[in-house]
């Protein structure tokens, strides 16, 4: 097979495909959006699955597939409009090159995913995932204006525009973002800038998981202006017992103010200089990549407790970030399909989501990103693949399998 | 189907009254806030109960009748109206607030609920609910997820979608779905974030769950005067360029300060003006006291004339009524009025007001602008009298001048209104056929038969299947 679909996109895209390992299937990276769909436009043709793929940071190279397409060389400098605080990214753009080069013009893009900062941002926009300056900032659907989304067949849709408001149309945007790549490969994205803020602060109390759940319903009773307020199991946040870690961002009045309201709440918060702070969100981040699985649950702020029960009962409290206020917790470890799809099963009985967001392909293929879908979605859901994708093209584990 | 035969079937399911069929029943109906177009219903069904909905969807649906959701008609770009092969779904009597979660910061609402009414309610918890339209105190929930309605605040705190967590709908097939989850994880692909916005096109929402955000700890509202109109753009830029996000930032030409003075909504404001600015700044008092320094020069150093800082609480309520209000003013100015809706960049303000004044000059007609200026979000508004032929012919030409300077700048023809009715023809200047194409497929996947809102948002010739035969 692997020869064929070598001498095909030689004939018919006459670019020379490289090895995606031994024995794996032939690899293309394209550098444009156009090259991007006269492969996709190819592979329909001739029948081929196809896995995209990043730089292999957050979700592993081991999806069966044809062909594989990488993002990789979609890496264009960003188009940035400092007066409109927006920048045009392409997809194999990495997140760490993407935050210096706003740097350079005193602007963010607040993002903190889970995993590497070489993350590409079209792995962060199509698995949806958000750090804990969602608490703050939203996650990235919130942050996403406008798109090119290379379809499963290889037309290229234009949603959105490079405007912070727009509503013509239907958001086709949005929809892209979090789907695992199931209606196409997002190539360049328009994205919502904010200016770099003057102050930043970091403050960690650590203590028993109980009390720092108090505290943080406390502080938001209270009204705290933070940009995150994150909930790290010990092995997450690299302490003996658990850590509360708030950040705050603003002016340095403001975040004066937001720091002394921390410590309003109770004793023991320091504050981590700089240096320390960003090293903190980091090792934060890469521990939510530090084993095999990754996933995802919805919370509630005051079902933060029971929904720890819950993941402790099912897999462990091993890495563990909950964001108090932000609507989820993300746990990372070992785990089988069959403790997943247990952990899932009980979760949907309280209307509680679980989303796969990372593990091999044997379990996402069994497990899938989504599970089951609620009456009368996944119909919806397999009528826009069909409509995006019409020949099952794209290597998706939207669902997981119904038949193992 | 006869229409009264259509008319007793529905009232066998909503009950005799909340149907209407007499012509001047249907007459209520023939408009939203719309001026420019209209049409009247084949009828008009007022279910008060969500089974009641599912019960008209799946009757219609067997019928093979079209229909046309609504809600409080305050809509401005025709998207509400249905033609004489439609019903029209109004949706005002499922009005219940059925849950506020302060401690969880949710609220699940029907689609009826007025969009000010939520407000009050969540305020004394401490909560609010961010979307803040012109229209709040008569607009619905429904109507605002429909459009994905903005709002003056929305510069901070995000438009209509990024506050929906959960869409319990009613596809036009009558089958309900429920999208999303109260914590906001949207539980699959985001269906929730496709469905606000689509305009009624993919069935209708019959319970929203949204996302309450703390009142700030202070707040501090800023008027500013400048001579003109570009000296107003000019501060606005700066001020976004500084990094700071204020909770909003409108501004109002002097033509539409000056109708603001002149009614029961005077604020105020200083009618010898050229442009006003409101700015708005929240958060905590030492962060705003902070950012009310730098404005304050960003403003002086722009050329404003005067700034003042709104001292009460009762100061900052009537600057703010001004603004709100200032549609309704702008009756004193003329008999009929259109409400203009584009995007562009914001740092191409300056350039587009300019052009947007020359396009009114150009074409004889008197352009009147209030609008959302920190986000770009212009309100060209257009003052005429549709008995004057000539004039509703020049006022048309103005409409799509302004579009097309908007798209020019790499703006968007509609920030929050909607495309509807009003905005079909400019789609095509800023979506290209292959992605118009996805964008039907999109909603026949919700809606096969396209009896949902007929006629809307995509021009049928930009849909494969219209070029294969006949689409609604």
């Amino acid at each position: 097979m692997s020869d064929r679909v070598r001498d095909r996109i030689r004939e018919s895209l006459g670019v020379e495909p490289v090895a995606a390992g031994e024995a794996g299937p032939p690899r293309l990276e394209p550098v444009s959006t156009d090259a991007v769909a006269g492969a996709l436009a190819l592979a329909t043709q001739e029948g081929w699955r196809v896995r995209v793929e990043g730089n292999a940071s957050w979700l592993s190279r081991d999806g069966p597939a044809d062909l594989v397409l990488a993002t990789t060389a979609l890496g264009w400098a960003p188009q940035i409009s400092r007066p409109d605080l927006i920048a045009t990214v392409s997809a194999g753009t990495t997140l760490s090159a993407l935050t210096r080069r706003l740097a350079e013009d005193g602007l963010w893009l607040p993002w903190d995913p889970p995993g590497s900062p070489d993350r590409t941002v079209g792995s962060i926009l199509a698995t949806g995932t958000a750090g804990a300056l969602r608490h703050g900032f939203g996650p990235p659907r919130d942050h996403i204006l406008g798109c090119a989304l290379v379809c499963g067949d290889g037309r290229i849709v234009r949603p959105g525009g490079a405007v912070v408001k727009n509503v013509a149309g239907y958001d086709l945007t949005r929809l892209q973002v979090g789907s695992f790549g199931a209606f196409g490969i997002v190539t360049e994205a328009h994205l919502r800038l904010r200016a770099r803020p003057a102050a930043d602060a970091t403050l960690l109390a650590e203590g028993a998981r109980d009390a720092l759940t108090k505290t943080a319903r406390e502080l938001l009773a209270a009204g705290l202006d933070a940009a995150a307020l994150e909930l790290l199991s010990p092995d997450a946040g690299g302490a003996a017992d658990w850590t509360l870690a708030a950040r705050v961002v603003g002016s340095a009045e403001g975040v004066a103010a937001e720091s002394e309201r921390c410590r309003a709440a109770g004793p023991g918060w320091r504050v981590l200089d700089p240096e320390h702070a960003d090293a903190f969100w980091l090792a934060a981040s890469r521990a939510a990549a530090a084993a095999a699985v990754t996933l995802r649950l919805g919370v509630l702020l005051e079902g933060l407790d029971d929904t720890l029960d819950l993941l402790d009962e099912h897999l462990d409290l091993g890495l563990v970030a909950a964001g108090a206020g932000s609507g989820s917790i993300r746990w990372c470890g070992e785990a089988t399909a069959q403790a997943i799809r247990a952990l899932r099963h009980a979760a949907s009985g309280r209307e509680i989501p679980l989303t796969l967001e990372r593990a091999p392909w044997t379990l996402r293929r069994v497990v899938g990103h989504f599970g089951a879908y609620r009456e009368g979605v996944g119909g919806l859901v397999g009528g826009l693949r069909a409509s995006f994708d019409p020949s099952s093209v794209l290597v998706v584990a939207v669902e997981g399998a119904s038949d193992v | 189907m006869t229409t009264e035969q259509l008319r007793q079937r529905l009232a066998a399911l909503v009950g005799d009254r909340w149907v209407r069929s007499r012509t001047a029943e249907l007459a209520a109906f023939r408009a939203d806030g719309l001026p420019t177009h209209e049409s009247t219903p084949r009828l008009v069904v007022l279910p008060g109960a969500r089974q009641e909905v599912i019960a008209v969807l799946a009757e219609l649906h067997r019928a093979g009748v079209p229909f046309v959701a609504r809600g409080a008609g305050t809509g401005l770009s025709g998207g509400a109206l249905a033609d004489t092969s439609a019903v029209l779904l109004v949706l005002t009597r499922l009005n219940r607030i059925r849950q506020i979660d302060a401690a969880n910061r949710r609220a699940v609402v029907e689609p009826g609920v007025v969009n000010a009414r939520l407000a009050e309610a969540v305020m004394p918890l401490g909560l609010q609910y961010a979307p803040d339209p012109s229209s709040q105190t008569a607009c619905t929930i429904g109507g605002n997820v429909a459009e994905n309605a903005g709002g003056p605040h929305c510069l901070k705190y995000g438009v209509t979608t990024n506050h929906v967590v959960s869409l319990e709908v009613v596809l036009p097939d009558g089958k309900v779905v429920r999208l999303g989850s109260a914590h906001g994880e949207p539980w699959g692909p985001d269906l929730v974030g496709l469905m606000v916005g689509s305009e009624g096109m993919f069935g209708v929402v019959t319970e929203v769950t949204v996302r309450l955000v703390p009142l700030p700890q202070q707040v501090r509202t800023l008027l500013a005067a400048f001579p003109s109109v570009r000296a107003a753009s000019e501060a606005v830029s700066a001020i976004i360029a500084s990094g700071i996000v204020p909770a909003a930032l409108e501004m109002m030409d002097g033509p539409c300060v000056r109708a603001v003075e002149a009614s029961i909504y005077a604020a105020g404001y200083p009618t010898d003006a050229a442009a006003v600015l409101l700015v708005e700044l929240d958060g905590n008092a030492e962060g705003v006291a902070s950012e009310e320094g730098i404005v304050s020069a960003i403003l002086a150093h722009a050329g404003a004339t005067e700034v003042r800082h709104a001292a009460t609480a009762e100061e900052r309520a009537r600057l703010w009524l001004g603004r709100k209000k200032a549609f309704g003013a702008m009756g004193r100015l003329t008999r009929d009025l259109i409400v203009q809706d584009a995007v562009v960049p914001r740092s191409t303000l300056p350039d587009v007001l300019d052009r947007i004044a020359a396009i009114a000059l150009e074409n004889g007609v008197e352009v009147v602008n209030v609008f959302h200026a920190g986000d770009g979000n212009l309100h060209p508004n257009i003052c005429y009298d549709r008995r004057d032929p000539d004039l509703v012919r020049r006022v048309r030409a103005a409409s799509r001048a302004i579009m097309a300077a908007c798209v020019a700048a790499g703006g968007s023809i509609t920030g929050e209104h909607g495309v509807g009715s009003d905005k079909l023809e400019f789609m095509e200047l800023i979506f290209d056929p292959t992605t118009l194409s996805a964008m039907c497929d999109v909603r026949r996947v919700f809606d096969p038969t396209g009896c949902a809102n007929p006629g809307k948002v995509i021009p049928v010739r930009a849909c494969r299947e219209w070029r294969a035969g006949g689409v609604r």
